[in-house]
């Protein structure tokens, strides 16, 4: 037998590199400075925040959207392009539009939007902006998820750092795991285990490329925006195999073997669920899907008819599989497979695969969004905002956004989705890999079938708005109304009579009471 | 690992031809599941030899937290050695300390005053629905639903409360004692504890709600891990891993101790699928059976409470001469029914005040000796909801 091998090699001394020591200088210097400013305004902080990074993630679409209307007001030759990024401007042009507009100062303005003419420079101000939006999602996120699975816990959650709710609890992690140190197995498979991260989290960034948070918000219009999503969500699971394998440990083997089985069970009904709004819209591009939805929450493909309402059901638990989240967590079970495939991960690493999970929860919230839910219309018709003649000044565009469409809605909308994945993870217990496989592939897969086939004749022969089609559209639009209106009204009521609602003695001690 | 021995169990791929199996070549892996592991429920290690997910082989190793509790009851006189006793089964001191002091007791000829009698049921009862509240939020963590647990805790915390403003302490309480208990109730103790039974009954029908009739859960544990009435007595299993078989035998009723006789209440044992609202997939002996018996007796233990409570009597607390016994030259085995199972002391004196022996007879440890018998040839993720099931305090195994 070969000797006994140590499982980490001992060290003799720490080693802070510069690296790690200008990391705790900043992180130091960042809490000398704002400790004091949060501690004493902690609302208002919180607030701005909150604005800031919209503002500031987002300013960039702003700047292009009203250097486009200004060319689109001046009737120049230029057409708008529907990508945001994709077409190239001549500043000339820019210049004529925006003079043309009666925008004062506008020669020093086409000055300063120069650099902007250039595809590349603007590439990288929106990937930046997208990067910097990717960053925040997790964060909130895993904050959110964590106070309310202390509420459906009858306890608090985070509560301290930041003063407010501890809502910069999710930032103190991260730069307690940026500054841990990085372990890598002595058996592990060094290259391997040092990229697997990386392709967990890459992908799930890269699905946001060509994800539309409105009709042109969107940082790369793909015809089949679709199916790179789905490709780059497919690669993630490679990378949480690999991460398995390469950790060289028994408990990772399992769970990298069973995201393998899960993926290849919920991946077809997936794809078939997903299959039901392309065919019945006509076309693989996310915005153009986005956009037939624009007449009320009526005209939302999920209530279209009872076919595409059993799809958005299936693809919102394939997605829950898609995202290894509960009942579907099998890869990372902590209480049979301690953590599954990120076992011998630590630090940057190990909140890399977090960062992965969490955004492609957003991107699989969004695709069913778009997909199925509105995308980002709200519920009332546009139809009612052109009857109400608000013209295209800036504060119709800002009325319009916020009651009718833009990207307010469509994140609202994936929020509230996400919300429901953290409220199943908290409820319910995980089922077994033999379930997970007979469920997708003996329950799930046939209902598909069938689904898709009954959705393929009805398109076929059921006239679209004619009496059929109405009634079964109004049907199931009346019990996705009530089913969100009886979600909230349950949820205010459980909300004001918290109290009551736990007994005798749980008043002295539920938190928060 | 390959110097680990492992008894040689009949093969359940014995008799498929490995050809059959297809093209790839597979082998049998084995792993080591615990002693550090959230599912283990302690130091427990159990060697896995697995095809896959399917588990061949389920060996349990035991003695990590091996403490020569014995040994040091040899060396103690009784009242020293009643705070060994709780750190044995922390998750039921109150009940282990009962256990060594009614052997003791009977050994020594004590006579234990009523009232005595009286709140060291209601405290075994209260410690009995502690301990199955950890079996049942921990049972729900092995499942993956975490939210249960928290509830569970939420409620042990009371009564941890109550156990406090007896005793001061609130996991190894020795508050239960040769000769009564240290101290009397303290004031308003039965009117706060009578304000808890409210509020804890209808939690139970809450926490069926919640964990017991969910449909993953009954599905995750039905017919999971099945023990037929005649293993169960084969393998001398005891408490509600015994009842869950459909065998009734409970020692406060067969052979009541202490002043079990005066209360009216019943032996929850496990019932088929399909009867009185139990799931389909249901079977006596199951995983599910072990479970929904223990959220049972909380319910049983509600009603001794409530009953004590009525017929609490005055008097003192504790018999006159406790300390200082002199044990006779004879020995004694007594079983107390331990939220686990039988616990039984077996205690020899020599004519001192200490003991020349004592012996303990653990349920846990008996119990989980059955895993191998009803781990091979079940899923790995079975082995949890296994362990979970049969409920195991590996401080009491080990001792």
């Amino acid at each position: 037998m070969t000797q006994l091998s140590v499982p980490w090699r001992p060290r003799a001394k720490q080693q802070h590199g510069p690296m790690a020591a200008l990391v705790a200088g900043f992180a130091k210097a960042l809490y000398a400075t704002f400790a004091p400013l949060v501690r004493a305004f902690p609302g208002p902080l919180l607030i701005g925040a909150i604005v800031t990074v919209i503002v500031g993630v987002w300013a960039n679409y702003l700047v292009f959207e009203f250097v486009d209307t200004a060319l689109v007001a001046a009737d120049t030759n230029v057409v708008a392009e529907t990508g945001l990024f994709g077409g190239l401007l001549a500043i000339t042009e820019v210049r004529a539009g925006l003079i043309a507009a009666g925008v004062p100062g506008a020669g020093t303005l086409c000055y300063l939007l120069y650099p902007l003419q250039y595809g590349l420079v603007r590439d990288v101000i929106g990937a930046g902006g997208l990067l910097g939006f990717i960053s925040v999602i997790p964060l909130y996120v895993i904050w959110w998820e964590r106070k309310v699975a202390g509420r459906i816990q009858s306890r608090t959650g985070p509560m301290r750092v930041g003063g407010w709710h501890g809502w910069s609890q999710s930032m103190a992690d991260g730069i307690k795991l940026i500054c841990k140190e990085d372990l890598c197995p002595a058996d592990a498979d060094r290259p391997l285990f040092k990229l697997a991260p990386y392709l967990a989290f890459v992908p799930a960034i890269l699905a946001f490329f060509a994800l539309p948070f409105g009709t042109y918000w969107v940082f790369r219009e793909v015809d089949v925006a679709l199916v790179f999503i789905l490709a780059m969500l497919g690669i993630e699971v490679l990378g949480v195999i690999l991460a398995g394998w390469a950790s060289n440990n028994k408990w990772s083997v399992y769970g990298a073997m069973r995201e393998a089985c899960q993926m290849v069970s919920y991946e077809i009904p997936m794809g078939m669920a997903l299959l039901i709004p392309i065919m019945a819209v006509g076309t693989l591009s996310l915005t153009e899907l986005g956009d037939t939805q624009s007449g009320g929450w009526t005209s939302w493909i999920v209530f279209r008819n009872p076919f595409t309402f059993v799809a958005a059901i299936a693809y919102y638990i394939a997605s829950l599989a898609n995202c290894k989240r509960a009942p579907f967590d099998l890869p990372e079970s902590e209480s049979e497979l301690v953590a599954g495939f990120h076992t011998e991960y630590s630090g940057f690493r190990w909140s890399l695969f977090f960062f992965g999970e969490y955004a492609a929860m957003f991107v699989v919230s969004g695709l069913c969004v778009i997909l199925f839910f509105g995308a980002w219309y709200s519920p009332l018709p546009m139809s009612l905002a052109e009857s109400w003649g608000l013209g295209d000044s800036l504060i119709a565009r800002a009325i319009k956004g916020l009651l009718f469409a833009g990207p307010l809605w469509f994140v609202g909308k994936c929020v509230f989705l996400l919300y429901v994945q953290i409220w199943i993870r908290w409820t319910l217990p995980r089922i077994r890999i033999d379930q997970v496989l007979y469920a997708c592939i003996q329950v799930l897969l046939p209902l598909m079938m069938v689904v898709l086939m009954g959705h393929t004749l009805y398109e076929l022969f059921v006239p679209t708005h004619g009496l059929v089609w109405s009634i079964f559209n109004i049907i199931l639009s009346l019990i996705g109304a009530v089913a969100v209106l009886g979600m909230i009204f349950i949820a205010t009521y459980g909300f004001w009579n918290r109290v009551g609602l736990v007994g005798s003695l749980g008043v002295e001690t539920l938190p928060g009471s | 690992m390959s110097e680990i021995a492992l008894e040689t169990r009949p093969d359940p791929l014995a008799g498929t031809d490995k050809s059959e199996q297809g093209d790839v070549r597979t082998e049998e892996m084995l792993v080591n599941m615990g002693p550090q592991h959230p599912a283990t429920h302690g130091v427990l290690r159990i060697v896995l030899r697995t095809d896959g997910e399917l588990v061949l082989e389920a060996v349990p190793h035991i003695g990590y937290l091996h403490r020569c509790a014995e040994k040091i009851g040899e060396n103690l006189a009784p009242y020293q050695y009643i705070p060994y006793t709780d750190r044995m089964d922390y998750l039921a001191g109150m009940n282990n300390n009962q256990a060594f002091a009614i052997a003791i007791e009977r050994l020594a000829g004590v006579e234990v005053p009523l009232r005595a009698q009286y709140i060291r049921v209601m405290f075994a009862e209260l410690n009995r629905i502690a301990s199955h509240l950890v079996a049942f939020g921990t049972y729900g963590l092995d499942m993956g639903a975490f939210t249960p647990f928290l509830y569970a805790f939420r409620e042990r915390e009371m009564i941890l409360d109550l156990f406090e403003s007896a005793c001061g302490a609130r996991l190894t309480y020795s508050y239960i004692t040769i000769g009564g208990v240290t101290d009397d109730l303290p004031d308003r103790f039965l009117e706060v504890l009578d304000e808890f039974m409210d509020y804890f009954e209808p939690k139970i029908d809450e926490y069926n709600q919640l964990l017991s009739f969910n449909q993953i859960f009954v599905k995750r544990t039905a017919d999971v891990g099945v023990i037929s009435a005649e293993d169960a007595v084969r393998w001398a299993l005891t408490g509600p891993v015994l009842r869950a078989s459909g065998v009734n035998w409970d020692l406060r009723k067969s052979t009541p101790y202490e002043i079990y006789d005066r209360f009216d209440f019943d032996i929850p044992i496990g019932l088929p699928g399909g009867s009185e609202g139990v799931p389909r997939a249901v079977v006596v002996g199951d995983s599910w059976n072990r479970h929904i018996v223990k959220v049972w007796e909380m319910r049983q233990s509600c009603r001794i409470i409530r009953q004590a409570m009525e017929q609490m009597p005055e008097g003192p607390h504790i018999a006159a001469k406790t300390k200082n016994l002199k044990l006779p030259d004879d020995e004694i085995y007594i079983e107390i029914e331990n939220p686990r199972g039988q616990l039984g002391f077996y205690v020899r004196g020599d004519g001192t005040q200490i003991p020349s022996r004592v012996k303990v007879r653990g349920p846990s440890f008996c119990n989980i000796s059955v895993l191998n018998h009803i781990g091979s040839g079940c899923l790995l993720a079975d082995i949890p909801a296994i362990v979970g099931s049969i409920d195991i305090v590996m401080g009491e195994c080990d001792r």
